[in-house]
């Protein structure tokens, strides 16, 4: 049975791993390899690095860091943040990424989508969802959860699949940093709706959360951050936890 | 000198890199006579069977591979192209003819097959992520244990032959995980991004 995977999720600036709770504050967590190599060897299934690099400047050493992530690890990663061409998509597969998430230039020109799916195959592309609920509706936000579009949800996740994404990455930016468990009941109709794998983002505070997503929120991966980067939660501890409550993982 | 063969069949960076940290010395190459004197041909592969045969036929490489005796290791679509036949990129109930080295065919998972876990839950297509690899037997497979997990990302499948060196089960099928047929080796999954478990398997290949 294909186990249901763990994502450590680690933003990068300037080459350094960064946490901050709603963009305030960023803190240096690290080095983004000597994590990466480390959350491998105690059993992570994969790794999401994501640039939140405010300049241009800044942005153009990923690409670097990605090739030592590539050469580091022996794990697949996914790497995302400001990818809005079919080029930057192929500078980094290029680089040895294993997988792009798109999020706020898909919303704006779903066709990006499509070009890279098409060009790489969808194993390549994550669409990547951040959404909030509003009178009901989950309304998909951009640029970090600062703006709203028009989009829906639901809607969105069915076109991105249509589009030839491979996995959707769905964060409820209400539950994101609040360490109060996901929002399942959407990740269940995601996973019920859609053919394609979804990975649980935003809301991570416990071991039981993890376990009710990947569980009754029928979610195929979980992705964390700060649970994991303050060592609240070590790996290997929550594969035994997810195994004795009869979700299939890949022991640690 | 270990051969990766250039064959246009997609991102083989993955492969290089794990070489690179196995310190195993490698070229990446077309050339006929490179790959005759290589010790070792790597077959790498992502993306579609049938653009996978007509690039390396276009390369004119078929035979090459064909008539080796050294040990060769197709991974993924690399080692899809060395079966006999393919479903994929050919029309409905038609076939895209492999290399015909192991006795097996190419053939897409059925969708919506009950993963027996939760409340309704299926088991999707593509077949991505990490899944246990049993019934080893091989060299390949030194030191590894029974329900090692490995990395897979594929919508098609190996049936099971007499080559069957490993076996997988996803969407309600068991198929073949690994391939062996005399000096020919072949993975579903990708030992280059199966961790620690998939250089073990790398390690045995150079070893051979």
């Amino acid at each position: 049975m294909v186990a249901k995977r763990i994502i450590p999720c680690l933003d990068v600036k300037g080459g350094a791993v960064v946490k901050g709770i709603n963009f305030e504050g960023l803190r240096e967590v690290g080095d983004a390899v000597q994590m990466g190599v480390e959350y491998s060897a105690q059993g992570a299934d994969e790794l999401c690095y994501l640039d939140i690099s405010a300049s241009r400047e800044e942005r153009s050493t990923f690409t670097a860091l990605v090739e030592k992530i590539a050469l580091g690890i022996n794990i697949p990663f996914t790497v995302g943040g400001g990818i809005s061409s079919l080029d930057d998509a192929s500078r980094l597969l290029d680089s040895g990424a294993d997988k792009i998430s798109v999020n706020s230039a898909a919303v704006a020109r779903p066709e990006l989508i499509s070009e890279i799916a098409s060009k790489y195959g969808s194993q390549f592309v994550v669409c990547a969802i951040d959404a909030k609920c509003v009178d009901g509706v989950w309304k998909v936000t951009t640029h970090g959860g600062s703006r709203f579009s028009a989009r829906e949800l639901f809607s969105w996740a069915h076109e991105a699949q249509e589009r030839g994404a491979g996995e959707i990455l769905f964060t409820s930016m209400d539950h994101d940093g609040t360490r109060g468990g996901y929002a399942c009941a959407q990740y269940a109709r995601l996973s019920d709706e859609l053919s394609i794998p979804i990975i649980a983002s935003g809301g991570a505070g416990s071991l039981e959360d993890i376990a009710e997503v990947l569980s009754d929120g029928r979610a195929d991966a979980a992705l964390a951050a700060s649970i994991f980067h303050y060592g609240q939660i070590g790996i290997p501890e929550l594969k035994r936890a997810l195994a004795e409550r009869g979700i299939a993982v890949r022991p640690a | 000198m270990i051969a990766i063969v250039d064959y246009d069949a997609g991102n083989i960076c993955s492969v290089e890199n794990a070489l690179r940290r196995l310190g195993a010395e490698y070229e990446l190459t077309a050339d006929v006579q490179k790959l005759d004197a290589a010790d070792k041909l790597i077959l790498p592969g992502v993306g579609n069977d049938a653009r996978a045969v007509a690039s390396l036929r276009e390369k004119g490489l078929v035979d090459v591979l064909r008539g080796r005796r050294k040990p060769v290791l197709g991974i993924c679509v690399g080692m899809q192209i060395m079966c006999r036949r393919s479903e994929e990129g050919a029309a409905p109930g038609a076939w895209t003819e492999c290399l015909d080295i192991f006795d097996c065919d190419i053939v897409r998972f059925p969708e919506g097959a009950l993963r027996g876990q939760g409340a309704g839950e299926v088991d999707k297509v593509p077949h991505m992520g990490w899944n246990a690899i049993s019934n080893l037997e091989s060299k390949l497979f030194k030191g590894l244990d029974e329900g090692s997990y490995v990395y897979f990302v594929h919508s098609y499948y190996p049936t099971l032959c007499t080559d069957t060196i490993a076996t997988c089960r996803h969407a309600g099928v068991l198929f073949s995980a690994a391939l062996k047929y005399e000096n020919f080796y072949g993975t579903q999954f990708h030992p280059e991004k199966s961790g620690d478990t998939g250089e073990l398997i790398l390690n045995n290949f150079l070893a051979l």
